[in-house]
């Protein structure tokens, strides 16, 4: 089998994909609503609130109160799609997600830009690297983390079919388009980019590129990597996780998040249970973040190609 | 549609109610009678008097009034009238707060109890809810009614306010929300805890029509009420400032914050009981 190299010609912000895919489903789907937290703009909702003024609620900067009036919407069928920053997503409305969304089994889809520390100069006030493993935790919850621009749009398009709590998270930056915008989004099934044989590497959300590079120095180095992409962190695609862990006994995880509650962390668990191997995490270790350009914080925080290349070395090592 | 029933239809339900509620608590050995007992008079006028309620639930609540309570500790009386107006069968209450049951300490969706379409516990979340639905109700054009139900110790959450504003400035027409303001909560008297001072000049100054009423007089409740359904043509939310008596109808319960998350013992029980007239049989 020819090896697949990726590449791409475009680069957009995965929460771009969002606001493309909010519309779409707009038009399709009468019972579609959309609520923002005054951040309408960051989170590309405007094509949305324009072309349909009677379903999109602005709330102002007052998260709890959006997160209660989405639950109430689902009363009489809505479908209702929250947009703000994913800190004000997650960790400032956790009470309200926990009981009027999760534990009473409503069907609104939390959208979270501005994930991880790829947004930048506003630092860790706004650099949230919990919520995945704060929304992962709340029983019955979605959790999803596109990797592009079409990757986010078709997951958004997805949700809208989808029936139950849902948190999907996407980011601010322009991020390489390398995915087919043409492959369905199946909601908690992992897709392999790369068949390899020497170590797995998983990975979600903007860090799926940055493992795309890794593995083409790798291969340089004569290193057969596969990799596997991890979209939907929970329900986690543990079948597809032990296939390709059973084959290479070794696994790396990237993701742009701290590596206590994140995508490694239930790989690792999963692992130890029924198939004990080496592994590293890629991932923020434990910090905050802080202010500065994107790729200066990916680097600084080790979230890059070359992480992620010494990671699977030292796995491989240890087999 | 359910019947609508009388003054004296309404009051021989109440004190059969009110029964349940310190059965329930008893039987359970933990729950909240206070403002139980204090809110009972207003879910019955509620439920058997003012809503348009379909004879069987649905969650979406299409064509017909719906209800949310905010202050989900005070679930007996909830459960009490849910299943008197015959959502649930009345034996289900035995189950109040045991393991295994549909009735949960607070009110929640999880097991699936008909009448119950939001978990509440949490406090300060269900005025949130409401409008959502509420919204829901106007997009679908259902012109029917949403009644929630807060506490006045709830109203020293946060999110509480934004619900307030949110509620006039956006003209939410159709929700009518009432406060059972018994100036008491768990720690001692709301005056003292963290006072609401002015609570009608705040509500106006957000923009409600702002009702008062006594919470424990069905009569001045069925008017009240009405008059709230009637204001909802000014274009604005209605808030109902209702005067009630934590505890009212067991003596030595009323109008102390003891009472707001205790059990009553054998003997307080039965001396409650004696006070309460047996009107429609005991669950």
């Amino acid at each position: 089998m020819k090896r697949k190299e990726y590449t791409y010609t475009e680069k957009k912000d995965t929460r771009s994909g969002f606001g493309d895919g909010l519309l779409e489903i707009g038009r399709k789907n009468k019972n579609v609503v959309a609520l923002c937290a005054d951040l309408t703009g960051s989170l590309k909702m405007n094509a949305f609130k324009n072309e349909f003024p009677e379903r999109f609620f602005q709330v102002g900067v007052a998260e709890a109160n959006m997160i209660g009036i989405a639950a109430g919407l689902t009363i009489g069928g809505k479908i209702p799609f929250t947009g703000t920053f994913a800190n004000f997503s997650t960790g400032r409305v956790y009470d309200q997600i926990r009981q009027s969304i999760a534990y009473s089994g409503k069907n609104v889809k939390i959208c979270a830009s501005h994930a991880g520390i790829s947004l930048g100069e506003d630092g860790a006030t706004h650099q949230i690297l919990e919520d995945i493993g704060m929304m992962k935790m709340l029983p019955g919850m979605t959790v999803i983390n596109p990797c592009d621009y079409n990757q986010t749009k078709t997951a958004t398009i997805a949700l809208s079919n989808h029936t139950g709590p849902a948190y999907l998270r996407f980011g601010r930056p322009k991020w390489p388009i390398f995915t087919d915008k043409n492959i369905e989004f199946i909601i908690g099934k992992a897709i392999k980019f790369i068949e390899g044989k020497d170590v797995s590497i998983f990975a979600t959300g903007h860090m799926l590129w940055q493992a795309l590079e890794a593995e083409k120095e790798l291969f340089d180095l004569g290193i057969s990597s596969e990799i596997i992409n991890i979209h939907t962190i929970k329900p986690l695609d543990t079948k597809s996780i032990l296939k390709s862990v059973s084959k290479t006994k070794c696994v790396v995880t990237c993701e742009e998040h701290n590596v206590i509650g994140g995508l490694g962390e239930s790989i690792a668990s999963i692992l130890s249970e029924k198939l004990p191997c080496p592994i590293k995490l890629v991932g923020v270790k434990d910090s905050f973040g802080e202010s500065g350009r994107p790729l200066e914080l990916l680097d600084k925080y080790k979230l890059t190609p070359d992480s992620i290349k010494k990671a699977a070395i030292s796995v491989i090592e240890k087999k | 549609m359910n019947k609508k029933l009388n003054v004296s239809e309404l009051k021989v339900i109440a004190s059969q109610v009110r029964r349940d509620i310190v059965r329930m608590v008893h039987n359970a050995q933990s729950g909240h009678p206070g403002g139980s007992l204090g809110c009972t008079d207003f879910f019955v006028t509620l439920f058997f008097n003012i809503m348009n309620r379909n004879k069987s639930f649905s969650m979406n609540g299409i064509g017909e009034d719906i209800f949310f309570l905010s202050n989900g500790h005070i679930s007996p009386v909830f459960y009490s009238v849910l299943a008197r107006s015959g959502y649930f069968k009345l034996d289900e209450l035995n189950s109040f707060r045991k393991i295994n049951s549909r009735l949960q300490g607070h009110p929640a969706t999880h097991e699936g109890l008909p009448g119950i379409r939001i978990a509440s516990g949490s406090l300060g979340q269900g005025l949130s809810v409401a409008i959502g639905a509420a919204s829901s109700k106007k997009l679908n054009n259902d012109s029917n009614i949403v009644y929630a139900l807060m506490g006045d110790g709830e109203l020293q959450e946060g999110q509480v306010w934004e619900g307030f504003m949110y509620g006039a400035n956006n003209n939410i027409d159709n929700l009518i929300v009432s406060i059972d303001y018994n100036g008491q909560q768990i720690d001692g008297p709301v005056n003292e805890i963290n006072s609401l001072k002015n609570l009608k000049a705040k509500f106006k100054s957000f923009g409600w029509s702002v009702v008062e009423s006594n919470g424990n007089n069905i009569k001045n409740l069925i008017e009240v009420l009405n008059h709230s359904k009637s204001l909802l043509k000014n274009g604005l939310p209605v808030v109902n400032i209702m005067k009630t008596v934590m505890g009212k109808g067991v003596d030595f319960m009323e109008n102390s914050h003891k009472w707001h998350g205790i059990s009553p013992n054998d003997e307080e029980l039965s001396k409650a009981l004696n006070q309460l007239k047996e009107t429609l049989g005991d669950y």
